[in-house]
C-alpha cells in the first residue's frame, strides 16, 4: 500500500484508527481518538480526509454520517442534520463561509489509516 | 385624513367580491372594525367553481378563509339602511353603525314570469342550498330542463347531466351562448353537447310549467305546443343586481337596476361603496369575477384613502364546458374576418380584424381554445403574424413578444409588465412566487402556463436541471435511467453528469433506482447514495440519535405485538410515541443499538415501516363495517392490503394514504396522497391531497370503482406521479403543475392516452413481487451490519455525547451548548 496523503509538517503523533478496507469510497466513519471524535472520509478516487465530528450547527456528533460529493470540484460533505455543505479540504462551511470545522492531517501506512490530532 | 384607527366598516353581502375587499384591506393593514352580514347560513364561497360541488367538493374546499379580525354575522339580513344616523338595521332586531359601508349583496337569478314558474320542482342556480335542493329533487326525477343557454345554463345542464337526469336546454337566441360566441360557434357548439346526449332546443320560450296531481312539476311547455317532459326546471334566464336596500334609502339606481358608482365604486352618498354584481359602473353591470373582483380592489384601496379608479374590463372568456373550450376575447365582429370551420372535428376558430388588416380586434373559438392565450394581448394592437397561422398558435407562441401592458391574468388584472418588474425586484424564481406576489394564475389557472414562459423569457432558469452536477429534471433522469437500463450512479453521472454529486442529486438517483427496482437500498455503491435516514434505516434526531417505526399495516396490531413493542422499548431505554399515522414510535436509539432492536422486532413478525423514507408511510383507516354501525365497506382489509402493496415504493417525496369505511371520513383520507372513501357501491378515489405546511384536499378522480379497478388506478397514479414529478415534490404540487391537471391525469391513467399504461402496471408489478424487507435484508448481512458502530475503530463504545435526562417517565435528550465558532 501506498501512501496516499502526508502532511509532515502539521503531523503530531499519528493514531492508527482502522484499516484502509474498512472505509467506503464517498461514505465517512466516525473514529474516537482519545476524548475528540473525528470524521474520517475516503472520496471516490480514494483520498482520505479527517474533519471534527461535531457538525457546528447542530451540535450533535454526526458529521461522519452526511453525503459526500463535489462542490465546484471541491470535495465536501453535507451535515445530515440540515445539510450545510463543508469542503473535505479546508473544513469551511461553503454556505457559511464563516462557520469551519477542524481539519486533521490524515495518511495510510501500509495499509492502516492514521490520523494525527495535536 | 380620516383616523382609520376608530373607522367603523360595515360590508353588506358576504359573496365572491366582499370577500376579495376583506381579503385586500387585511392585507393592506387596515386597522378599523370590519363587520360583514351574510343573508347564507355560510361564509363566502367560489360561486365559479360551484359546479364541482355536485361532483364531490365540500362546502370547506369552496369556502374562503375570513380574516381572524372580521365579525362575520352569517344568516343574517340587512333590512335597512339609515343613512342619516349612518346605521345598518338587520332582520336579528339590532343596528350597526358605520363610517364606511359597503354594499355588496350580489344579484339574483332572473326568473320569468311564466305560468308555473313557482311549482315544486323549479330552482335558480346560485348558491350552495340551490345546488343541494336541485340534487335532492333529481333523487326521483328522470328528466330536467335548463331555461337559459348561457355560460351558466350551460353549467347548470352539465349538473343535470351528472345527477343522470335526461337534460334539456331552452335557449331564446338562435344559438347557445349568444353572449360569448357567434352563431357559426354556437352550432359547433351544440354538435359538442348533443353528442353527450343533451337536447337543444335554441329560438325557443316556454308557454308554461305544467305539474301533476301531486302539484310538483311533470312537464314544459314550449309556445308550439310542444310537451317536454322534466321534473326539475332550473332558471338561468341572466341576472338582476340586487339594489333594493339601495332604492329604499334613496341611492341613485339605474333605469334597468344596480346601484350607480363613480370610477372609485363610490355611490351616490360618499360614506357607501357598491361593489360586484349589484353596482351599475359606467352603465354596466358586470357578472364576471374578474371585474367584479377588480371593484373590490379599487373600493378598498379608496377607503384607505388611495386613488384607484375602475375604468370597465376586458370581458374576454375561456373556459371549458363539457368537455368543450370556449373563448372569446376583444370584439366579436369586425371589418375583416378570418374564419376556419372543421364540423367533423368540431372545433370553429374566428378572428376579427381592421380594415386595412393590420390590427385584431377579436377572436372566438369553440373546441380548441389554444389561440386565446397568445392573442388575447394583442387585442387593439398590431397582428403579430399571419391570420392564419394565428388560428393554430399554440398556448403562447406569440406570448414571447407580449408587450408590457398587455393583460396576462384577466381574472386578477395583472399584467406582464407587473409580473415581469415582481420577477426582477424580487427575485422570483418559480410560478409559485409569482402567484403569492402579484395574484396571477390564482383564480382559473388559464394563464400559468404563459407565466413559465415569461419566467423563461426574464432570463430565470426555471429550475430544471436538479443541482450543479445534472442538467436534467428528475423526470428526465428517470426516464434516463429506465430506457438506458443504468444500475448505478457513477454510470449515469460518468455518461450525463459532472463532478461527483451532493446531497441532491445522490438521494434523488437513490431513489430512481429504487423505484425501478435496482437493489436494496444499502447494496454496493448505492449506499453512499442515501441519506442518513436511509443509511441507517432510521429517523436521526436533532441529538444524533434514531428513531424506530415499525409497519403496523392499517393500524391494525395484536395485542402480543403491542406487548413486544413495549417490552422493546423498555429493554433498549426507547422513549415511546403514537404517531399521527396510527403506528408507535420508539425513540433515542444509537446506532449501534439498531440492528439489536430491528432483530427483536423482524422475529416478533414486524418489518420497516418506512418512516425514514421518501417512500409509503401507512394506509391509515377507521375500523369500518366490520364493527362500525355506519360503515358500508370494509376499510381495514383494504387498508392493510393496499399498505402490504405499495410497502418500500420509493417516490419524489413520501406518500401517505387512508381508507375511510364511510362518507363520514373518519381516516381523513383526503387529506391523503391518495385516499378512498367508502360507498355503498364501492370505493372513491382521491389524489393529491396533504396536511403539512401547505394543506390541500385531495380532488376526486374517480367514483364507484370495484377493487380490482381502484387498484390498478392506484398502481398507475403512482408510477406515473414516480415517473414525472420533479425532487420533492408531493403529489398535490405535482397534480397542481400538471398541464391539463386531473382531466389530464384521468386521460393517461384512465383512458390510457399516453398508451404507458402497460408499462406502468408492470412497473408496480415488478416493485410487489420483488418486494423484501430491509431490516430483514440488513440484519442478514455481515457487511451491511458493520457499519452500525458509533466509532469504527471501537465498535463496542457508545458515543459518549449523547446523554438523556427524565422527563414524564421517559428519556429526553441532553443536548450540549452550542458554540458556532466564526472565524
Amino acid at each position: 500500500m501506498t501512501i496516499l496523503d502526508e502532511t509532515p509538517a502539521l503531523a503530531g503523533h499519528w493514531t492508527p484508527v482502522c484499516s484502509y478496507t474498512d472505509l467506503l469510497p464517498e461514505r465517512g466513519a466516525a473514529v474516537l481518538v482519545g476524548d475528540r471524535q473525528v470524521a474520517v472520509f475516503r472520496t471516490f478516487d480514494g483520498a482520505l480526509y479527517a474533519l471534527g465530528n461535531l457538525d457546528p450547527f447542530s451540535g450533535a456528533y454526526v458529521m461522519s454520517r452526511g453525503i459526500v460529493g463535489t462542490r465546484n470540484g471541491e470535495p465536501t460533505v453535507a451535515s445530515p442534520m440540515h445539510k450545510q455543505v463543508f469542503s473535505l479540504v479546508t473544513g469551511v462551511c461553503a454556505d457559511d463561509p464563516g462557520v469551519a470545522v477542524p481539519t486533521y492531517p490524515i495518511r495510510v501506512t501500509d495499509g492502516t489509516v492514521e490520523v494525527s490530532v495535536v | 385624513m380620516r383616523d382609520r384607527k376608530r373607522m367603523r366598516l360595515v360590508v353588506v353581502g358576504h359573496g365572491p367580491a366582499a370577500h376579495r375587499l376583506i381579503e385586500t384591506l387585511d392585507g393592506r393593514g387596515f386597522d378599523g372594525t370590519v363587520t360583514v352580514f351574510g343573508e347564507e347560513p355560510r361564509p363566502a364561497y367560489d360561486r365559479v367553481a360551484l359546479t364541482s360541488y355536485l361532483s364531490g367538493k365540500s362546502v370547506e374546499d369552496l369556502t374562503y378563509p375570513v380574516p381572524d379580525r372580521v365579525t362575520l354575522r352569517t344568516g343574517v339580513r340587512v333590512t335597512a339602511i339609515d343613512r342619516a344616523n349612518r346605521t345598518v338595521t338587520t332582520d336579528a332586531g339590532d343596528s350597526e353603525p358605520y363610517d364606511v359601508l359597503v354594499l355588496a349583496t350580489g344579484s339574483a337569478p332572473f326568473v320569468p314570469p311564466v305560468p308555473g314558474r313557482d311549482l315544486p320542482g323549479c330552482f335558480v342556480y346560485r348558491t350552495i342550498d340551490d345546488l343541494d335542493a336541485i340534487r335532492d329533487a333529481s333523487r326521483d326525477a328522470r328528466a330536467g330542463v335548463v331555461i337559459g343557454g348561457g355560460l351558466l345554463g350551460l353549467e347548470a345542464a352539465d349538473a343535470l347531466r351528472g345527477l343522470g337526469l335526461d337534460t334539456h336546454i331552452i335557449e331564446m337566441s338562435g344559438w347557445l351562448m349568444p353572449r360569448q360566441v357567434d352563431e357559426g360557434g354556437g352550432s359547433v357548439l351544440r354538435g359538442h353537447i348533443e353528442g353527450l346526449g343533451l337536447t337543444i332546443h335554441t329560438g325557443a320560450g316556454v308557454r308554461s310549467i305544467e305539474a301533476g296531481p301531486d302539484g310538483r312539476v311533470t312537464s314544459l311547455v314550449k309556445p308550439d305546443g310542444e310537451a317536454i317532459e322534466a321534473q326539475v326546471v332550473v332558471f338561468s334566464a341572466g341576472i338582476r343586481p340586487r339594489d333594493e336596500l339601495a332604492r329604499d334609502c334613496g341611492l341613485e339606481v339605474g333605469e334597468r337596476g344596480g346601484i350607480v358608482v363613480d370610477e372609485g365604486m363610490r355611490t351616490s352618498d360618499e360614506h357607501i361603496y357598491a361593489i360586484g354584481e349589484c353596482a351599475l359602473a359606467g352603465g354596466m353591470v358586470y357578472g364576471l369575477v374578474g371585474p367584479c373582483n377588480t371593484q373590490a380592489e379599487v373600493a378598498a384601496e379608496r377607503i384607505l384613502d388611495g386613488s384607484a379608479a375602475f375604468t370597465g374590463a376586458d370581458m374576454s372568456t375561456k373556459l371549458k364546458l363539457m368537455g368543450v373550450e370556449v373563448a372569446q376575447f376583444g370584439a366579436m365582429s369586425g371589418a375583416l374576418d378570418v374564419t376556419y370551420m372543421d364540423p367533423v372535428g368540431g372545433v370553429y376558430k374566428r378572428l376579427f380584424i381592421s380594415d386595412d388588416a393590420t390590427t385584431l380586434l377579436g377572436g372566438i373559438c369553440v373546441g380548441d381554445a389554444s389561440p386565446y392565450n397568445a392573442l388575447r394581448p394583442f387585442v387593439g394592437k398590431p397582428l403579430p403574424g399571419a391570420p392564419s397561422d394565428l388560428l393554430f398558435a399554440g398556448a403562447g407562441k406569440a406570448s414571447v413578444d407580449l408587450p408590457d401592458d398587455a393583460q396576462v391574468c384577466s381574472c386578477n388584472n395583472v399584467t406582464k409588465g407587473r409580473i415581469c418588474a415582481a420577477i426582477a425586484d424580487k427575485g422570483l424564481t418559480d410560478v409559485q412566487g409569482i402567484k403569492d406576489c402579484t395574484r396571477a394564475g390564482t383564480t382559473c389557472g388559464s394563464c400559468v402556463p404563459m407565466l413559465k414562459q415569461i419566467l423563461v423569457k426574464s432570463g430565470v432558469d426555471v429550475g430544471k436541471a436538479l443541482c450543479e452536477h445534472f442538467p436534467h429534471s428528475r423526470a428526465e433522469l428517470f426516464d434516463i435511467v429506465n430506457v438506458r437500463g443504468i444500475t448505478t450512479f457513477s454510470q449515469l453521472i460518468a455518461e450525463h453528469g459532472t463532478g461527483r454529486g451532493c446531497d441532491i442529486c445522490k438521494p434523488a438517483v437513490a431513489s430512481i433506482l429504487a423505484s425501478l427496482g435496482r437493489g436494496h437500498i444499502l447494496d454496493g455503491e448505492q449506499a453512499a447514495l442515501q441519506d442518513t435516514n436511509d443509511q441507517f434505516l432510521a429517523n436521526i434526531q436533532k441529538n444524533g440519535t434514531y428513531s424506530v417505526v415499525p409497519r403496523i399495516p392499517g393500524g391494525e396490531i395484536t395485542p402480543d405485538k403491542l406487548i413486544v413493542i413495549g417490552e422493546v422499548a423498555r429493554e433498549f431505554g426507547l422513549y415511546t410515541k403514537i404517531t399521527g399515522a396510527q403506528r408507535i414510535d420508539l425513540l433515542g436509539a444509537r446506532v449501534e443499538q439498531l440492528p439489536a432492536i430491528w432483530r427483536r422486532l423482524v422475529d416478533a413478525g414486524f418489518e420497516s415501516g418506512h418512516a425514514y423514507g421518501k417512500a409509503l408511510r401507512t394506509v391509515k383507516s377507521c375500523v369500518g363495517s366490520t364493527w362500525c354501525r355506519y360503515g358500508v365497506q370494509d376499510s381495514v382489509g383494504l387498508a392493510i392490503a393496499l399498505e402490504l402493496r405499495y410497502r418500500g415504493l420509493r417516490s419524489p417525496h413520501k406518500l401517505k394514504s387512508a381508507v375511510s369505511g364511510c362518507a363520514r371520513e373518519c381516516a381523513e383520507a383526503r387529506s391523503k396522497d391518495f385516499g378512498i372513501i367508502a360507498t355503498e357501491q364501492g370505493w372513491n378515489l382521491y389524489v393529491g391531497g396533504n396536511g403539512g405546511f401547505k394543506p390541500r384536499h385531495a380532488d376526486l378522480l374517480a367514483s364507484d370503482l370495484s377493487t380490482d379497478d381502484l387498484v390498478r388506478t392506484i398502481d398507475r397514479f403512482l408510477m406515473f406521479y414516480i415517473r414525472t414529478a420533479d425532487r420533492l415534490q408531493r403529489t398535490a404540487a405535482w397534480l397542481e403543475n400538471l398541464d391539463g391537471g386531473l382531466d389530464y391525469l384521468r386521460e393517461v391513467i384512465m383512458e390510457d392516452s399516453l398508451g404507458i399504461c402497460a408499462e406502468l402496471d408492470a412497473q408496480m408489478e415488478r416493485h410487489v413481487s420483488t418486494y423484501v424487507d430491509e431490516w430483514r435484508a440488513t440484519i442478514e448481512d455481515p457487511d451491511k451490519l458493520r457499519r452500525f458502530v458509533s466509532f469504527v475503530n471501537a465498535p463496542g463504545v457508545p458515543d459518549p455525547s449523547i446523554s438523556f435526562e427524565t422527563e414524564r417517565d421517559q428519556i429526553k435528550p441532553v443536548l450540549i451548548p452550542l458554540e458556532v465558532t466564526r472565524t
